[in-house]
């Protein structure tokens, strides 16, 4: 770095600014978990006083047990065909000069911007033509398009962070390509495919609008929180779950985003 | 090889040419080998997408009868989209809502964007993912939140007034486009910073040392070099932000009331209550085609603008 003290001189005004912008992000969410403790079943000041009694209630809540396990199942099943159809994209785009690569990309990430009611609806059309019966498969298949995008731009990243000659090596030393893939490819993307599976259970984990026009008569938790808030006396137990679920996420996504950047940037640290 | 000659067929020595020839052409092509372990993921994507839409389109040209479909072709949806004015008030509204959103967070993400990218020399990961966590979580409870917030008794008007600012609740905060604004500002910051970040991150360092010698201040060297320059991120979290949000039916739906109410919950009422999926479907299309002709005439227009900066 040469030197550039102008441009490395702090910002107070800058500074401040940010930890407003922060405070935004973050002071909103914050109230779930803060109220979820209050002794009573309205949401307002003052708190009334610290209570456990909405986690509490939810360890014998029974359709929630049974909505905690629906989504596990969508999360497990969407995270692991993401990821595996992600492995295939990403490294047929990173390793293969393909015509038309630029557009092939743009109409997997389309599920990103396309708005979610759209693909909802245009799935609910789809599965009522074919007589397919709404279920939890039909959520999955939701989940898919809607995480390929994710678990692709993941990929990606970690595919593009090491260099094609190992992979080269491993075949000159007599590996078959599935040899070269099981020794070489996997054991140096293997941060990226556990980033990948954690982020896209999260997705669907935390994915709304897809199960809203696909989940049958099974919901998933999501599902099963937007029932809930149908009924003002059930606002308190939504808090205490969403507590719980706003903590889980946070932790599953810091792990995994710790997992992606800090494998590579120790890649291109080492100069790998 | 073997496999072929071993299968006793009347011209073997042709077959094995046939075959082997494939599979040279095969070897020797990188881009069908590319695109054969690239098929999974890109027919599994384009089926899903490709399919559904097409008998979407497909559908808005029937109507409902009951609880059958009449399959014969008819333009009558799209003609009442047009004529009904709830339809058309609905979907201006919703593009100003998103129009609104976008701008909006892309005003507040850019000076956090900005000093993230120039003032921020250690942990900038940390900072990044401090910033994007927020996304990560359950879209669904971050609406929910800002509800709980905005309520007519929530968090800032039942404080206000044990504070003793207020003895009335504040009646704007809740239920109006103003509170759907806010909540979408909120639940797409990262679409904003990630995009605005990337391209102020990608302006080579030199440039503004060299405006500096040439002797620009701060204020003209953001305004002729760092500004221009992180326009293409800026450009990308409108128009990231303006697409899904148009489409939205959450926000508007927990936080929006009567006045916030925007083209999707419409477009949900179709496939729910009022049960009529030929309309809920034309609708769909209506808004999809709207979209991505403000969006194409929208890259258009700030292609040439930048052309012009450039």
């Amino acid at each position: 770095m040469k030197d550039a003290s102008y441009l490395k001189r702090p910002n107070r005004t800058l500074a401040i600014y940010a930890l407003i912008y922060l405070a935004f992000l973050y002071i909103p969410v914050l109230f779930l978990p803060l109220f979820s403790f209050n002794d009573a079943i309205y949401v307002a000041f003052p708190l009334k006083g610290f209570t456990t009694t909405w986690y509490a209630q939810m360890l014998t809540n029974e359709p929630l047990h049974a909505a905690l396990a629906n989504s596990i199942k969508v999360g497990a099943a969407t995270a692991v065909i993401a990821t595996l159809l992600g492995i295939f994209g990403a490294k047929a785009v990173t390793r293969y000069r393909i015509p038309g690569q630029k557009p092939v990309i743009g109409v997997i990430m389309l599920p990103m911007v396309i708005p979610g009611i759209i693909l909802g609806v245009a799935l609910l059309i789809l599965v009522s033509r074919l007589g397919i019966p709404l279920s939890l498969y039909t959520v999955t298949l939701g989940h898919i398009l809607v995480s390929v995008p994710f678990s692709m731009a993941t990929l990606i990243a970690r595919f593009e962070g090491f260099d094609k000659s190992m992979e080269e090596a491993a075949a000159d030393l007599g590996d078959n390509a599935w040899w070269v893939f099981w020794r070489v490819t996997l054991p140096m993307v293997f941060p990226g495919v556990l980033a990948s599976l954690l982020l896209c259970f999260t997705i669907s984990f935390d994915e709304f609008i897809m199960a809203f026009f696909l989940a049958g008569t099974e919901p998933t938790l999501p599902i099963f929180i937007w029932n809930q808030l149908r009924f003002p006396a059930k606002l308190p137990g939504v808090l205490a779950l969403g507590a719980c679920i706003l903590v889980v996420s946070f932790v599953v996504v810091c792990f995994s985003q710790w997992l992606r950047r800090r494998g590579g940037a120790e890649l291109s640290d080492t100069g790998i | 090889m073997s496999e072929s000659t071993a299968i006793a067929g009347p011209a073997p020595e042709q077959r094995r040419t046939w075959t082997t020839r494939l599979r040279v052409m095969f070897m020797r092509s990188e881009a069908l080998r590319g695109y054969t372990l690239l098929s999974p993921t890109l027919i599994v994507m384009a089926f899903s997408m490709c399919v559904p839409f097409a008998i979407m389109v497909v559908m808005s040209f029937w109507s409902q009868h009951g609880f059958d479909f009449d399959t014969t072709f008819s333009l009558s949806n799209y003609f009442e989209a047009i004529e009904a004015p709830i339809y058309k008030a609905l979907l201006i509204r919703s593009l100003w809502i998103s129009g609104s959103c976008a701008i909006a967070t892309v005003v507040i993400s850019y000076p956090m964007a900005y000093y993230v990218a120039f003032h921020v020399h250690k942990r900038k990961l940390l900072w990044i993912i401090l910033m994007t966590l927020p996304f990560w979580t359950s879209y669904l409870l971050r609406v929910f939140a800002w509800k709980v917030i905005l309520g007519y008794n929530g968090a800032i008007n039942s404080g206000l007034k044990a504070i003793g600012l207020i003895e009335q609740p504040l009646e704007f905060l809740l239920y109006s486009p103003t509170a759907v604004v806010i909540t979408l500002a909120h639940a797409w910051a990262a679409f904003a910073i990630l995009p605005i970040y990337v391209s102020l991150e990608k302006i080579d360092r030199s440039l503004l040392e060299a405006a500096a010698d040439l002797g620009d201040g701060p204020v003209a060297r953001f305004l002729r070099v760092t500004l221009p320059l992180s326009l293409p991120g800026v450009i990308a979290a409108m128009l990231m932000i303006f697409i899904p949000t148009v489409g939205d039916y959450v926000t508007p739906a927990l936080v929006g009331g009567p006045d916030g109410i925007m083209m999707a919950n419409l477009i949900q009422a179709h496939f729910g209550k009022v049960n009529n999926w030929p309309m809920g479907a034309a609708l769909a299309v209506s808004m999809m085609i709207t979209v991505t002709m403000i969006a194409l005439v929208y890259i258009w227009v700030t292609r040439k603008a930048t052309e012009r900066i450039a």
